[in-house]
C-alpha cells in the first residue's frame, strides 16, 4: 500500500445548531493512496461533497481526524491550498468573465501553472473561449471548473462530480484526463453518482450512504466479494427452501422473487454451490437456468441500502 | 517523481503577482460592465457639467465650480469604493467566486489588497476624466505639492472607509439586496449627506450629523485640501480625517466579525 495522501478518521460534520443541526457526515473514516484515483459514490445526500469540502478546509469538523497531505486542513490551510487543486460542484468564476481569461487568472496565482492553451483544447473549451461565464452551457461550465482544478498542477485535486450533466463525448474526455493526471503521479478523489464513472476509473470505491462508509474496496472486489453476488435458479414453484436455508452458511438467504423463480444470496462459492445442487438433488428438482450473478456497483448499492443510487 | 504533463509541481506564486493579477481581473470586470460603467464615469461627469452650467444654482459663497468639483471628486470616490465593491463582491459571494479563490493560493489578506488595488485603479480613471473636465469648467484649485498630498490622503481615507462599509454590506446581505442597498444609501448620500452641497448650506441643526457622516467628512476634507484659497485648512483637513478614520475602523471590525464567504 502506498503513502497515504488523506486520512479521514471518524468524520463528524453537522449544519446548523442544537434542535437545528442536521448531520451531514456521521463517524465517516476513509483513505486514499497517493497517485491513485479514489471514487466516493453514493446518492444526492449522501454526505460526498461535505467531505471533500472538509478536506478542502472549507468546515471544521465537528468530530473525529482529518490529514490531508499530512496537514490539517483547517489548521494548515494556507500551507495546503497551493497543493490542491479543487473542482467545486457549480460556480466558481465571475459571471461577466470570458472562459479562457479564468483559466488565465487561476493559471497565475500558481508557480508552475499547466500551459493553458494545452489545457483548452484536452477539454474543447477552444470554440467557447471568448464567451462570457454566465452564457456557457452547463457541460462548458464543468469543462472549465474541471481545468482550474487542475491547472495549478496539484498533487491532489478534488473533485465534486466532474462529470455532472457532461455528454457522453465530453464525459469519455474528462475520463481520460483523469487517467493522464494519474498516469502522471497526481492523486484524484471525486464524487459521483454514476456507478459506471466509478468502475471504469477508480482504483478504490467508497460507498457512502447516510454521511457514512458502507463499503469500500476496488471496484473488482465490491463486485465480486460473497455479499455482492447471487445464485439464481428455476425450479417448481413453492419449494420450501427452509431446509435449503438450514444446509447453507450462516447468512444465505434465499428468496423465490417470483413463482419458480429462486435467488439464493450470500457467499457464492464452490462449497454454496454444490450445497444447492445437493440440496436439489434430494428434492428432486433439476434446477434450470443456474446461473451465478456478478453484481455491479449499482447493484451492491442497492443490496446495501435497499436503494437505488440514482433516482 | 514522474515528468509527465499532469507531473505535480504545486505552488503559490509570489504574493505580489498574485495581487496584481487579481486587482488587474477587477478592475477590468467591473469596466467591462455597463451599469457599473455609467455609475464609476458616466454620472460624475453628467453632474459636474450640469451642476456647473446650470442657470441660478447656488452652493454658496464661492464660485459653483469650485465647491462643485471637490464634491463630484467625493462622489466618484464613493461609487467605486462602496457601490462598485459592495455589489461586485456580493455577487462574487453568491457565485461562488469568493469560495473557488478561497481554496486558490492567494490568501484572504491578497484578496483584499487585490480588491484595493482594482478600486485606486477605477478612482485613477475617474480622476483622469473628472479633473480636465473641471478645468475645462473653469475650476482652478490653488493648490501645491502639499494639497495634492492632502487630497489624496483624504481620497485613500474615503476610500478605506467607504470600501469597509461596502464589504460589510456585501459580506451580510443576499446579492440583490446589496444591488438595491448600495445604490440607494449612495443616491441618499449624495442627495442629502453634504457630498454635493458643502455642511454650512444646511440647516444649522443637522450641520452636525452631515458633517459626521463619511460622505460629508470626504467632501469637506476635500475640499478643504483643493480650496480656491492659498494655504491649507489643516484643522478641518484633520477633522474629516478623524472621521473616516473612524468609520474605516468601525466598519472594519464589523466586517470582519460577520462577514460571510459563502
Amino acid at each position: 500500500m502506498g503513502e497515504l495522501v488523506v486520512e479521514v478518521e471518524s468524520l463528524v460534520v453537522r449544519y446548523g445548531r442544537g434542535r437545528a443541526a442536521v448531520t451531514a457526515v456521521d463517524g465517516l473514516s476513509l483513505t486514499v493512496v497517493r497517485a491513485t484515483v479514489t471514487a466516493i459514490l453514493g446518492p444526492n445526500g449522501a454526505g460526498k461533497t461535505t467531505t471533500i469540502e472538509t478536506c478542502e478546509g472549507y468546515r471544521r469538523p465537528q468530530g473525529g481526524r482529518v490529514r490531508v497531505l499530512g496537514l490539517d486542513p483547517v489548521a494548515d490551510r494556507r500551507a495546503l491550498l497551493p497543493r490542491l487543486g479543487v473542482m467545486l460542484q457549480e460556480g466558481g468564476a465571475w459571471s461577466g468573465v470570458r472562459a479562457t481569461e479564468m483559466l488565465h487568472h487561476v493559471a497565475r496565482l500558481h508557480a508552475n501553472p499547466l500551459d493553458v492553451d494545452m489545457l483548452v483544447q484536452r477539454l474543447d473549451l477552444g470554440s467557447c473561449g471568448r464567451t462570457p461565464y454566465r452564457r456557457l452551457s452547463g457541460g462548458q461550465k464543468q469543462r472549465l471548473s474541471l481545468a482550474m482544478a487542475i491547472v495549478g498542477r496539484p498533487e491532489l485535486a478534488f473533485l465534486d462530480e466532474p462529470t455532472a450533466g457532461l455528454d457522453p463525448l465530453a464525459r469519455r474526455a474528462t475520463w481520460e484526463l483523469i487517467e493522464d493526471l494519474r498516469r502522471d503521479g497526481v492523486s484524484v478523489v471525486l464524487t459521483t453518482h454514476y456507478m459506471e464513472e466509478a468502475e471504469r476509473l477508480a482504483d478504490q470505491v467508497h460507498v457512502i450512504d447516510g454521511g457514512r462508509v458502507i463499503a469500500s474496496g476496488s471496484p473488482a472486489e465490491l463486485t465480486s466479494r460473497g455479499a455482492a453476488n447471487s445464485l439464481r435458479f428455476r425450479g417448481p414453484a413453492g419449494l420450501d427452501v427452509r431446509s435449503l436455508v438450514a444446509a447453507l452458511p450462516e447468512g444465505s438467504r434465499v428468496r423465490e422473487p417470483a413463482p419458480g423463480s429462486y435467488l439464493v444470496l450470500g457467499t457464492i462459492d464452490p462449497h454454496l454451490l454444490a450445497t444447492v445442487t445437493a440440496w436439489c438433488a434430494s428434492n428432486g428438482v433439476l434446477p434450470d437456468d443456474l446461473a451465478v450473478e456478478r453484481h455491479n456497483l449499482e447493484d451492491v448499492f442497492l443490496e446495501l441500502t435497499g436503494r437505488k443510487l440514482q433516482p | 517523481m514522474t515528468t509527465g504533463t499532469f507531473a505535480p509541481r504545486p505552488g503559490a506564486a509570489p504574493l505580489p503577482r498574485m495581487v496584481l493579477a487579481q486587482g488587474l481581473m477587477e478592475a477590468r470586470l467591473l469596466l467591462r460592465n455597463g451599469e457599473q460603467l455609467v455609475l464609476a464615469l458616466v454620472v460624475p461627469i453628467l453632474l459636474l457639467v450640469a451642476g456647473a452650467l446650470a442657470p441660478g444654482l447656488s452652493l454658496g459663497a464661492q464660485p459653483r465650480i469650485d465647491v462643485l468639483a471637490p464634491g463630484v471628486i467625493a462622489l466618484a470616490v464613493m461609487s467605486t469604493a462602496f457601490t462598485s465593491l459592495a455589489i461586485a463582491t456580493a455577487f462574487e459571494r453568491r457565485y461562488g467566486v469568493l469560495k473557488r479563490l478561497g481554496a486558490s493560493p492567494l490568501p484572504r489578506t491578497g484578496l483584499l489588497a487585490g480588491k484595493v488595488l482594482a478600486v485606486l485603479l477605477v478612482q485613477a480613471l475617474q480622476l483622469l476624466l473628472i479633473v480636465p473636465v473641471a478645468w475645462l469648467l473653469g475650476w482652478r484649485p490653488a493648490v501645491d505639492a502639499t494639497g495634492i498630498a492632502a487630497a489624496v490622503l483624504m481620497i485613500v481615507a474615503g476610500t478605506s472607509a467607504f470600501g469597509a462599509l461596502g464589504l460589510l454590506m456585501a459580506g451580510t446581505l443576499r446579492a440583490e439586496a446589496t444591488l438595491a442597498a448600495a445604490n440607494l444609501v449612495y443616491l441618499l448620500l449624495v442627495a442629502g449627506g453634504a457630498t454635493l452641497v458643502p455642511v454650512e448650506a444646511y440647516p444649522a441643526p443637522i450641520q452636525p450629523v452631515v458633517a459626521l457622516l463619511p460622505s460629508g467628512a470626504l467632501a469637506e476634507g476635500l475640499r478643504h485640501a483643493l480650496g480656491v484659497e492659498a494655504g491649507l485648512a489643516w484643522g478641518g483637513i484633520g477633522i474629516a480625517l478623524g472621521i473616516l478614520a473612524a468609520w474605516a475602523v468601525l466598519a472594519a471590525v464589523a466586517t470582519a466579525r460577520t462577514f460571510r464567504w459563502e
